[in-house]
């Protein structure tokens, strides 16, 4: 069955994004260098490779095969992205030399330009991570931790301040965070980087 | 031997000291690493999820800084494998997409900067201190050897995967690390997950999945008899010392194994003063396995507590025939 556009348009706000590609076109477009996403073979090395494999919705072969069948919102909807842990296993080892986990990147800014929710935990997680770099050009644990802990773990806290406390006393957290000197011309950077993105 | 260093966030606080064995070791080893000026954040693996040019963007502005200070050495050198992978991936992709290359410059002219992809040549410690301080040279710094010291040598993931510009030769079964603690005396045991995953942020996202592989891991050192783990990742550190805890809480284990910097090995065996290594912060105590090479390691001044109730407690009953008093 073909996906016609009157489909598509029923399908939610991020089919505008995409400015009339199937997904899986925009994810290629989006991919900084060859992604070779079309020369997947389906032969599942990456899927059994992968550590985290047993707790993803798919694997990424199925992942790809779905991208290819243009179930768009199925892949949206999937938490696989969110479940790589970046170890690139899949990367070295596919025959193909498909980029698996940058396409898996690719795909989760998608699903964070839709606010979508298929892992809150972990989208949260990224855009928490990336305030504070956006705010101070750097990283942030201890805010990035409290907050995410109390966002997203109440229930692990008290176990957690053991762990904090841990990492304060023994030396190895800042409470304050640390600001770069020059981060309007960072903001100016980043600023442009997100309009060219937009563009895409 | 200079050698332009990007830190990364990491090693300001969480991975201190790695920052300080690492910067202990210059003078030993004859090289000066010369610290980016201003650099920011490298994005870890949480920007390129959110966006894709922003964060290639964002590690243009070191790759950019990097190549104006690049006076007489073009090398730009990491210690963190997470930082070493993204600047690597971004010098990387410029050079390969023409496209991203002009998005990349056209972002970072709003900064009035510039990166001419292929300039630096990206760096992991490792592969500098392996490559360029040599073997030979290494052994020659070596006062204390590590005899006796049984470890394991642990890549995790990012230092040799994907590896765009393949120097490491093998992503899965690397051996630099193996050979350079063998330089340091140390008894090197076989260690099948070398470069198997430790996680990761999944810590912060899904404790089942990062526990278990946290737990192999832990597993696979007790099993191959290590007395500790080698790194070369503040990610690995992190992961494997401050959770082993949470880890053995939620499979009701046992595991007890530390992790140290292959950079702290360096300097004990080069006879630097563990004080000076940043030995001592960890979670899962070391000491016992750094015994074995007559490393004392003072514990750190414990934090003020008010004295325990107990003492100014009334007298407890004792149970009768117990002469013996406590217990």
């Amino acid at each position: 069955m073909t996906v016609t556009t009157e489909m598509r348009k029923q399908k939610g706000p991020w089919i505008d994004q995409l400015k009339g590609r199937a997904l899986i076109e925009w994810v290629e477009d989006r991919t900084p260098g060859d992604s070779r996403l079309e020369m997947c073979i389906q032969c599942g090395t990456c899927g059994g490779s992968c550590p985290s494999g047993q707790d993803m919705d798919h694997t990424p072969r199925q992942l790809f095969a779905m991208l290819r069948a243009e179930l768009e919102e199925e892949v949206l909807a999937s938490n696989t992205p969110w479940f790589c842990v970046s170890c690139y296993l899949c990367t070295v080892r596919c025959p193909q030399d498909v980029k698996i986990t940058d396409i898996m990147y690719t795909i989760k800014t998608l699903a964070v330009a839709e606010g979508r929710s298929a892992a809150n935990t972990a989208r949260d997680f990224s855009e928490s991570f990336i305030g504070y770099v956006e705010r101070y050009g750097r990283g942030f644990e201890f805010g990035l931790a409290t907050r995410h802990a109390l966002l997203h773990m109440p229930m692990s806290v008290p176990g957690l301040v053991e762990l904090g406390l841990g990492m304060l006393t023994k030396g190895r957290m800042d409470m304050t965070p640390h600001k770069i000197e020059k981060i309007d011309q960072l903001h100016k950077i980043l600023n442009r980087a997100k309009e060219l993105e937009a563009m895409l | 031997m200079k050698y332009l260093f990007y830190p990364g966030c990491s090693m300001q606080r969480n991975a201190k000291s790695y920052l300080d064995s690492l910067l202990a070791l210059q003078d030993k080893i004859g090289a000066e690493f010369i610290e980016l000026d201003d650099w920011n954040c490298c994005g870890a693996t949480e920007y390129s999820s959110v966006n894709r040019t922003a964060s290639h963007a964002l590690v243009g502005r070191n790759l950019a800084i990097a190549q104006d200070m690049s006076n007489g050495t073009n090398t730009l050198m990491a210690a963190c494998s997470a930082c070493y992978l993204n600047l690597q991936k971004t010098d990387h992709y410029m050079g390969e997409d023409g496209l991203f290359d002009e998005r990349i410059n056209d972002a970072l002219a709003a900064g009035d900067l510039h990166y001419d992809a292929g300039s630096l040549d990206v760096r992991h410690a490792l592969d500098v201190i392996f490559n360029d301080v040599g073997l030979e040279n290494i052994k020659k710094q070596v006062v204390k050897p590590l005899k006796g010291l049984k470890v394991a040598a642990y890549y995790g993931c990012m230092i040799v995967r994907p590896d765009v510009n393949n120097k490491y030769g093998n992503p899965e079964y690397p051996n630099i690390l193996e050979e350079l603690l063998s330089a340091l005396g140390a008894e090197v045991v076989d260690f099948p997950m070398k470069t198997h995953c430790c996680s990761g942020h999944m810590t912060q996202i899904s404790g089942e999945t990062a526990y278990e592989l946290i737990r192999r891991l832990a597993y696979g050192a007790t099993q191959y008899d290590a007395d500790m783990l080698v790194t070369l990742c503040p990610m690995c550190q992190l992961n494997i010392d401050a959770y082993q805890a949470e880890t053995n809480r939620f499979f009701n284990t046992d595991y007890e194994v530390p992790i140290l910097y292959f950079t702290q090995l360096m300097g004990l065996a080069f006879g630097i003063d563990a004080k000076d290594l940043g030995i001592g912060k960890e979670f899962v105590d070391p000491r016992p396995a750094l015994a074995k090479i007559g490393v004392e390691v003072e514990e750190e001044a414990p934090v003020p507590r008010r004295s325990k109730k107990k003492d100014e407690g009334l007298p407890m009953p004792k149970m009768p025939g117990n002469a013996g008093g406590e217990n």
